[in-house]
């Protein structure tokens, strides 16, 4: 057994909070210096220049990169070995984001659903937990805009729609969102699982890094065939047209029934703030 | 690139084409959903509303706090869509024109058509771009809304796109 009090918990993500809010993942940073070099369209390019130079920006001023701070996305996988001590887990992750968002001077965005009403510090969080083997615990922390998620879908597709199915309704996704979740996009995709799973295999898929592929063959060749079919949709930066609608493609799978083929597509702007550690 | 200082002239807004970049300067209101929810309520009641939206230019945005010695936090736009259903009654009200980011409906292009106005699109994501061409922000209505309240801000060389124009032509086309 290995005691992890939830006050360290809290500190780290308190970091990584602060950190996030202002800074791009060095992945996303690339991939949008390499838009900005590749693109060549008027309106599209001017606006690819304007986002590196607003995050260098951001980064260096301890700015927002975005004024849409996001819900707090926090994705814990705790190692069975680890006993939790001190406060309460979900009271610690909230603890951290209250503080956070306010030393940050970080916009707090959310609210009750029906009434409308700010909860005033941008808590609660959004916290998923799993249970896996060891005694470590992996943090993953991702603030989410909402002009990207809004844009985000599931289908349920029939098993005879195979691969084919897979790449129109992540492409299809895309091409309804259109300019609207500032586009150039990543889109995070979870393949298979049960109606809530495939939706949290989409956000996991979206944490990891751009440029990297899924570890199966099959399911790496979806990424670059949707990735290709969406920066052929001629969207581009803002929806100026161009041909960088998308700055990457992830997909993550699990087993699903055999009389259903769940797809679930988390769309990302380019403002990709995620943040991992291990403790 | 064109510089342009609100309130814009016929002549400004008859020179613009979707897709022109351009800069604005002057003074443009902050409004997204929560206010113009509560914009459309009080028209409704055929209440006075708490600052002039005649000739006034809507910025569809939610600002960051303001860090110490800024005028404004970081203050991109969010998406314009969300305010479809409420934009063609305020353009037909008077509205100067809005700034925001992405598609709007055939109803509010017909709707700046019809009023000789435009719709600006600025660089969604650039917050803190845009947050250095505020020189000075006050909330003027609905503080109770927080992020989500009028404010009134006073910009410099604030970079757009012409989104839509006074002709009918939109950059999404």
């Amino acid at each position: 057994m290995r005691k992890i009090d939830t006050q360290e918990i809290e500190s780290v993500i308190y970091k990584m909070a602060l950190d996030a809010g202002v800074s791009l993942t060095d992945s996303c940073k690339a991939a949008l210096y390499a838009a900005r070099d590749e693109e060549s369209e008027g309106a599209a390019k001017f606006a690819l220049g304007a986002l590196c130079e607003n995050f260098e920006l951001a980064e260096r001023e301890k700015m927002p990169v975005c004024q849409d701070t996001g819900m707090a996305v926090v994705m814990m996988d705790i190692g069975q070995e680890v006993v939790l001590e001190g406060k309460f887990l979900g009271d610690a992750v909230n603890d951290a984001v209250r503080r956070a968002y306010k030393d940050g001077y970080f916009r707090k965005s959310v609210c009750d659903p029906v009434t409308r009403k700010n909860t005033g510090d941008n808590t609660p969080a959004v916290l998923h937990t799993t249970i896996v083997p060891g005694d470590k615990i992996h943090i993953t922390y991702m603030p989410k805009g909402f002009g990207s998620e809004n844009m985000s879908r599931i289908y349920m597709l029939k098993p005879a729609q195979g691969v084919d199915g897979i790449v129109d309704a992540i492409v299809e996704t895309v091409k309804i969102a259109g300019s609207r979740p500032c586009p150039p996009v990543i889109a995070g995709v979870g393949i298979g699982g049960s109606f809530d799973t495939c939706t949290y295999l989409a956000k996991k898929a979206l944490a990891r890094d751009l440029g990297t592929h899924n570890a199966r063959d099959d399911i790496a060749k979806i990424e670059r065939r949707a990735y290709e079919k969406i920066n052929a949709l001629n969207i581009g930066c803002q929806g100026f047209h161009g041909n960088i609608t998308a700055l990457g493609v992830n997909c993550e799978w699990a087993p699903t029934h055999i009389a259903g083929l769940p797809v679930a597509i988390n769309i990302q702007c380019h403002c990709m703030r995620c943040r991992k550690e291990v403790l | 690139m064109k510089k342009l200082t609100l309130p814009l002239t016929s002549k400004d807004i008859k020179e613009l084409h979707a897709g022109d970049s351009i800069q604005l300067t002057g003074v443009i209101l902050t409004a997204r959903d929560c206010a113009h929810k509560r914009i459309k309520e009080i028209m409704e009641k055929g209440e006075p509303l708490p600052f002039e939206l005649k000739g006034a230019y809507i910025y569809y945005a939610g600002p960051c706090p303001a860090k110490p010695g800024m005028a404004s936090g970081s203050c991109g736009p969010t998406t314009s869509a969300r305010m479809d259903s409420f934009a063609p009654a305020l353009l037909d009200a008077g509205l100067g024109g809005m700034i925001g980011k992405g598609e709007m409906s055939d109803e509010v292009r017909r709707a700046v058509v019809r009023n000789e106005r435009v719709y600006f699109a600025a660089i969604g994501g650039a917050g803190a771009l845009y947050a250095e061409a505020i020189k000075k922000s006050e909330c003027i209505a609905f503080p109770d809304l927080l992020s989500e309240a009028v404010y009134r801000l006073e910009v410099e060389n604030f970079p757009a796109v012409v989104s839509f124009d006074s002709y009918g032509n939109s950059i999404y086309d």
